[in-house]
């Protein structure tokens, strides 16, 4: 086990919570006046840094930063410093809104590459590794962002980015890749299509799968490690707050070391906004105390996970946070039932051992809404006898149905039609004329 | 930031100095609003800001020159706010005041043995110092029975800082060393603190001239109106464009430019 920064990943506690309290001072300092959106809501609440801000604790009286506020300060509205000192800009695609447009100065690119350096060489990568990078290179965050931490630890990067899985294999094999960077469910597309082709996976170089991007489990984890002879560790982050860096796991594999010291936690109830103690489950809020161009006060990532207090075997002093369970905004309502895609996965997994890669499909005949389930078909779900076939799917709707109170309808769909975004399928789609969501079908 | 990735679990010097939001007026001024920052063993840490943003009255107020309204400060793990600067010295911290403030009517030797005070019953300790800091500034030695006040300036602040040392302390605070030198002098005294560090003492090290001090400290802040707006690591924050300006004095509100 070795670590990137050892000083500062391993400091006391104590420590930990004076440089905390000193960062967020600043940083209030900074957003109260450089910052209108923050300088007014302050005034609002009466809060004034310089006063109000005695212990990390003050924070819960400071209102929260929602997707809907940035979206909301489209473009620049919400940058911390003339754009002169804006070095790079990345941007989350909107669907409904304005897209969320995120800064960042010299000095966050390097604190950005740091961390992800830090992540990466906690889950065991050294200057010795050829990392294959296959999330987007773009406006979203994934790609660069493990780019430049890769870059900073003296790896040997290929920025393969998404898609063209027979390419991506192919360099795989001949640049003798040791490291894979991709979501969960496109280490799974690898390795079914590395079988397809006839390969044997065991004289592939691969060492290591860093996985993010998506909510997954450790049956994934356990079948990506089987099946690619890999370690696999679970990355998150969130281009609001900064992009990859904010949490990973170490080679314990027991939950997210999160950066404390450039970030600050809290556990919320999504419906109460109350703050929840430690080991509560709820929504992670983050607070960024060392970004200079966008620091985010109080941002609610929308993610329900939980804060690890026991301090892990590797030696890092940062708490952990549990793995990502879902989304709290993902909810989708249909006839007033509150669905979660992810329970649906769960419900569709128990039947086959698998989880079928899947999208919910919201669509509305008349004026009546009816939810669709567009299954892409495996080996596993594919029947050549049409009575079996049938069997699975009127097997796979009563299940849900019981479930969710609503039958759904299931749709089989060809392998690897589903449209993927950053290799994610997205797990819902509003085709009720509600929203402009596009069609699930990649053409 | 960063470096090479180390296999083994670090030595963490512990924190010596921390100072937890603290408020300090003057009179009606407000002049510390909410002011934290820390110091471990070991390092040097350096306060730099324009004038009359505070730093002299942060010193003052750790040295316990000035009450803090509001607001801890601990040494070692103890409080000290509020202590008289007599005991803050026997806790273990020494301050170089700005303006050097040597006894010139006194010989440079007189005033060495005033710096020892606090160990005034261990004559032997006091004189073994003593000839270290002869051995070490030759200049002082030659002159130890001159007048302070006939010295140079940078022969004065190196009286200024063997003096502070005399008490032993575990804190050494540099109150503006650099100020009122010529540029040659400051390049000497800048590194005679730097010989401090590497002797593996700490420094709290508050000046004007940003440059020279980041170029030596692991770390800053930077005050403006009596609060902490930057912190970071010396190297980054000699680069940074608000330092220049804290440096600069300019505290011009920042105007969107597109």
């Amino acid at each position: 086990m070795s670590f990137w920064e050892p000083k500062n990943e391993c400091m006391s506690r104590d420590e930990l919570r004076q440089v905390q309290l000193e960062r967020l001072q600043a940083t209030l300092n900074r957003v109260c006046r450089n910052v209108s959106f923050y300088g007014k809501k302050f005034k609002e609440i009466n809060f004034r840094p310089e006063d109000d801000l005695t212990e990390i604790k003050d924070i819960e009286r400071l209102p929260f930063t929602t997707s809907r506020d940035i979206s909301d300060s489209y473009p620049y509205e919400m940058f911390a410093v003339p754009l002169r000192e804006v070095v790079r800009v990345h941007s989350s695609s909107g669907s409904t809104t304005n897209p969320r447009v995120v800064g960042y100065t010299a000095q966050d690119l390097r604190t950005w590459s740091n961390l992800v350096a830090r992540i990466l060489t906690s889950s065991g990568i050294t200057r010795d590794d050829v990392m294959q990078i296959t999330y987007g290179y773009g406006l979203l965050t994934g790609g660069l962002g493990i780019h430049y931490g890769a870059e900073r630890i003296g790896a040997s990067v290929l920025p393969t980015s998404v898609g063209r899985t027979e390419r991506q294999i192919k360099i795989m094999q001949d640049f003798r890749t040791t490291v894979l960077v991709c979501t969960p469910t496109y280490a799974l597309v690898i390795a079914d299509r590395i079988e397809a082709m006839g390969i044997d996976t065991k004289k592939l170089s691969l060492r290591y799968c860093i996985c993010a991007g998506e909510p997954w489990t450790e049956e994934m984890r356990a079948e990506i490690e089987r099946r690619l002879f890999v370690k696999a560790t679970d990355n998150y982050g969130v281009s609001e707050v900064m992009g990859p860096g904010i949490a990973g796991e170490c080679l314990e594999q027991s939950g997210m070391h999160l950066q404390e010291d450039h970030f600050i936690a809290e556990i919320i109830d999504p419906e109460t906004l109350r703050v929840l103690g430690p080991g509560e489950e709820g929504e992670l809020v983050l607070t960024a105390i060392t970004r200079e161009a966008f620091p985010v006060i109080r941002y609610r990532t929308g993610d329900v996970c939980s804060i690890i207090e026991e301090p892990c075997q590797c030696g890092r002093s940062m708490r952990r946070i549990s793995r990502i369970l879902r989304r709290c905004d993902e909810m989708i309502v249909i006839k007033g039932i509150n669905i979660i895609p992810n329970l649906i996965g769960e419900i569709l997994q128990e039947i086959k051992g698998e989880r079928p890669v899947f999208q919910l499909v919201a669509v509305r005949e008349g004026h009546e809404d009816k939810l669709e389930i567009w299954v892409e078909v495996t080996e596993q779900l594919f029947y050549d006898k049409m009575r079996e076939q049938k069997a699975l799917v009127e097997l796979m709707c009563r299940k849900v149905a019981n479930f969710i109170g609503i039958t759904p309808r299931i749709k089989l769909v060809e392998k690897g039609s589903l449209k993927r975004e950053e290799g994610r399928v997205k797990p819902f789609a509003d085709w009720r004329g509600l929203s402009d969501l596009e069609p699930p079908l990649k053409h | 930031m960063g470096g090479k990735p180390s296999m083994l679990l670090p030595l963490i010097e512990k924190i010596m100095l921390t100072v937890k939001s603290i408020h300090t007026y003057y009179g009606n001024i407000h002049a510390l609003k909410g002011v934290s920052l820390h110091v471990r063993r070991g390092e040097i840490v350096t306060l730099v800001g324009a004038n009359g943003a505070g730093k002299s009255t942060l010193v003052n107020t750790i040295c316990g020159m000035e009450k803090p309204a509001r607001g801890q400060i601990e040494f070692n793990g103890e409080p000290i706010e509020g202590l008289m600067p007599e005991n803050i010295v026997g806790k273990g911290i020494a301050l170089v005041p700005e303006g050097r403030q040597i006894f010139s009517a006194m010989t440079v030797e007189a005033n060495l043995l005033m710096g020892g005070f606090v160990h005034r019953n261990n004559r032997e300790q006091v004189r073994a110092d003593m000839d270290r800091f002869f051995g070490r500034f030759p200049i002082l030695k030659d002159r130890r029975h001159q007048l302070a006040g006939t010295l140079s300036g940078g022969e004065q602040q190196m009286l200024a800082i063997s003096r502070a040392l005399m008490s032993r302390p575990q804190l050494l605070v540099l109150d503006e060393p650099s100020m009122g030198l010529a540029p040659l002098m400051v390049k000497l005294i800048l590194s005679i603190i730097r010989e401090l560090k590497d002797e593996g003492r700490t420094i709290l090290l508050i000046e004007q001239n940003a440059r020279a001090a980041l170029k030596i400290a692991d770390r800053g802040y930077v005050l403006e109106t009596g609060k902490v707006v930057l912190q970071g690591e010396g190297q980054e924050l000699l680069e940074h464009r608000e330092v220049k300006r804290a440096y600069l004095g300019k505290g011009a509100k920042q105007i969107w430019e597109a």
